[in-house]
């Protein structure tokens, strides 16, 4: 069976592979501002790049809370249950074994090792659950190809959004970003070459 | 780093002080002279069944006594961490720490009540039992006299200084006055865990002077530390509130990302203490030995059963799902709610640590055990009440109160 993931919007097959725009800013204060700009004129399909985490971004990108808890909590108490279930099952039905005259199912004994089952699934359910909702691995992205975007791990501030976004207006965008303080703004098909291409059909 | 929120400059003493005509400073006098008047009565109704009536005082004794000591808890770790988010409500703690010399004027009805309470305290009857006649250096009145009084002396003064050193920071603004606490705080630590550890020992597990337990201190801590948690939401969300006529104190300076980090505390220490508290049932019902099992017998059989059961849910099951969710914590009346449960489990706890040692026969509350928790806790407020007013609520001159004013949870 294969897990199926919710198709991201740009990849969806009724719609166009976009172009993006990148667009570079002086730093966090700026791309913040810029953030929530985007977020206020109602753009969607659009992301932050920036070398550390930025105090505040959630809230200026508009990001709703994440579901990443819920997968812990689902995945740790079916841990622990399942701890519990394994022990129940060799201990007291497979293989029955008295143990200094306590009773077959004596579960007392079983807790550190249900705990032990429930940390292990809510560790994985965090890991999983952070992979599912972020959409990773993903070895590739248009935007890799911006010139200058490898400085996002060092000390660049960028600011991406697809030409498939309702809102998106070559022009007009572009035109926004650089009232927002963007200095650089690229570009970038979707075949990673610079320069717009009309969106395509896949 | 950008996108820090906006935020007024630190507040200056008087804006924070609160008021004399605050009903916490008007309360003083009355809590206290009630206050003086149960612990009397308590002493009155002690003298049908003394070893139970005083067994409620020490119950009550405890519960105010863990969440002073709660307090100081607070102080220490956060000065030992050199944490930021914290320091404006560490007043309240360090004004909570430094009720503790009280409970050295408290602590003398029991020294009175011990040799009721304790059935090892008749030199005949350790002569009689093999265990306590080897236990006898350890379990000696005297002897247990001078640790009560080095603990409440310890206590006493960690507590007391804590505070000043904190308010004389507020008046002179120097910032080393905070490297000094710091400093201070580390070895304080070390003396905190024994003396808390062996109080422990001396003034509950010694009720049963077969049974012991080596984590018993630490079962002790995690209820002090849950307590803590629980008293400084509540004490700040009342110091928010306009009251007396005057703003509240802490008004626009806790804000809701203060209580998110205390409600987080309470959560992990309502896990750490179902952890200790199963990991010392686990080992001695596992080991299965009469005299050890005999206290759990105690808890569970002529009607302990339920209060036992009561207790693990109350304590852990509860409150455990309940703070996982964001909301409670980030909610003031959800938190208000759930601190409220905890001081009550907290008595739970004692109870039934205590009483089953002295009345295993029966589970069922006196009425001496409300005038005891009513006479301590009015000398508790009291206490808390009289510090407080008339001194500013918030350590205004910490070099880390801004960091504090300012923080947000990521």
């Amino acid at each position: 069976m294969r897990l199926r993931l919710p198709t991201p919007p740009w990849k969806r097959p009724d719609r166009p592979r976009p172009s993006w725009l990148v667009a570079r800013f002086a730093g966090p204060d700026e791309l913040l501002a810029a953030a929530a700009a985007f977020r206020d004129a109602g753009f969607t399909e659009w992301d932050a790049h920036s070398p550390f985490p930025v105090h505040g971004m959630e809230k200026a990108m508009g990001i709703r809370a994440s579901k990443v808890p819920l997968f812990v909590l689902a995945l740790g108490l079916a841990g622990a249950a399942g701890g519990m279930l394994l022990q129940w099952w060799t201990m007291a039905v497979d293989y029955p074994l008295v143990i200094s005259g306590k009773p077959l199912f004596s579960w007392p004994a079983f807790v550190p090792i249900m705990f032990e089952c429930g940390v292990l699934g809510g560790a994985l359910g965090a890991v999983g659950g952070l992979l599912f909702e972020a959409r990773l691995p993903r070895h590739h992205h248009p935007v890799f190809y911006a010139p200058g975007f490898a400085r996002a791990s060092d000390d660049g501030f960028f600011l991406s959004v697809a030409s498939s976004d309702p809102r998106f207006e070559a022009g007009a965008t572009a035109r926004l970003l650089r009232r927002l303080g963007a200095g650089e703004v690229e570009t970038v098909a979707p075949d990673g070459t610079p320069g717009y291409a009309p969106l395509e059909a896949r | 780093m950008g996108g820090h929120p906006h935020h007024a400059p630190p507040p200056s003493a008087t804006e924070v002080t609160l008021p004399k005509r605050h009903p916490l400073a008007r309360l003083v006098w009355p809590a206290a002279i009630a206050g003086v008047v149960l612990v009397a009565a308590v002493a009155f109704l002690a003298g049908g069944d003394p070893q139970r009536v005083w067994g409620g005082y020490l119950v009550a004794y405890l519960y105010f006594l863990t969440l002073s000591l709660g307090g100081l808890f607070f102080v220490l770790a956060l000065h030992a961490c050199r944490a930021g988010w914290g320091v404006v409500v560490r007043r309240l703690a360090e004004h909570l720490a430094a009720t503790l010399p009280v409970f050295a004027l408290l602590f003398v009805p029991l020294a009175f009540a011990a040799p009721h309470l304790f059935s090892w305290f008749s030199p005949e009857a350790r002569q009689a039992d093999h265990l306590l006649s080897l236990k006898a250096p350890y379990l000696d009145p005297g002897f247990f006299w001078a640790r009560a009084a080095v603990y409440l002396v310890a206590w006493s003064l960690l507590g007391w200084w804590f505070r000043r050193a904190s308010l004389a920071q507020d008046a002179s603004g120097e910032p080393r006055a905070t490297r000094r606490m710091q400093t201070v705080a580390a070895p304080a630590i070390v003396v905190y865990a024994l003396t808390f550890t062996f109080a422990a020992f001396d003034w509950v597990m010694s009720l049963d002077p077969h049974w012991y337990s080596t984590i018993f201190g630490v079962y002790l801590f995690a209820g002090a530390a849950v307590g803590v948690c629980a008293v400084l939401s509540l004490a700040a969300m009342w110091l928010e509130r306009p009251a007396g006529g005057a703003r509240g104190p802490l008004a626009g300076l806790v804000t809701i990302e203060h209580y998110h980090d205390l409600g987080k505390l309470l959560l992990a220490f309502v896990v750490f203490w179902a952890y200790v508290a199963f990991s010392q049932f686990m080992l001695i019902w596992y080991g299965n030995i009469p005299e050890e099992t005999l206290w759990f017998f105690h808890r569970w059989e002529h009607g302990w059963k339920p209060v036992s059961i009561a207790l693990a849910v109350g304590h852990f099951g509860l409150p455990f799902f309940v703070l996982l969710l964001r909301v409670v914590k980030r909610r003031r009346p959800l938190l208000a709610a759930i601190s409220v449960w905890m001081l009550v489990v907290h008595y739970l706890d004692l109870y039934w640590l205590i009483v089953p040692a002295l009345s295993p026969e029966s589970p069922a509350p006196r009425l001496a055990d409300l005038v005891a928790f009513a006479g301590v806790g009015a000398v508790w407020l009291a206490a808390w009440g009289w510090l407080l007013a008339g001194r500013a609520a918030v350590p205004v001159a910490d070099p880390r109160l801004a960091e504090s004013l300012s923080f947000e949870n990521a």
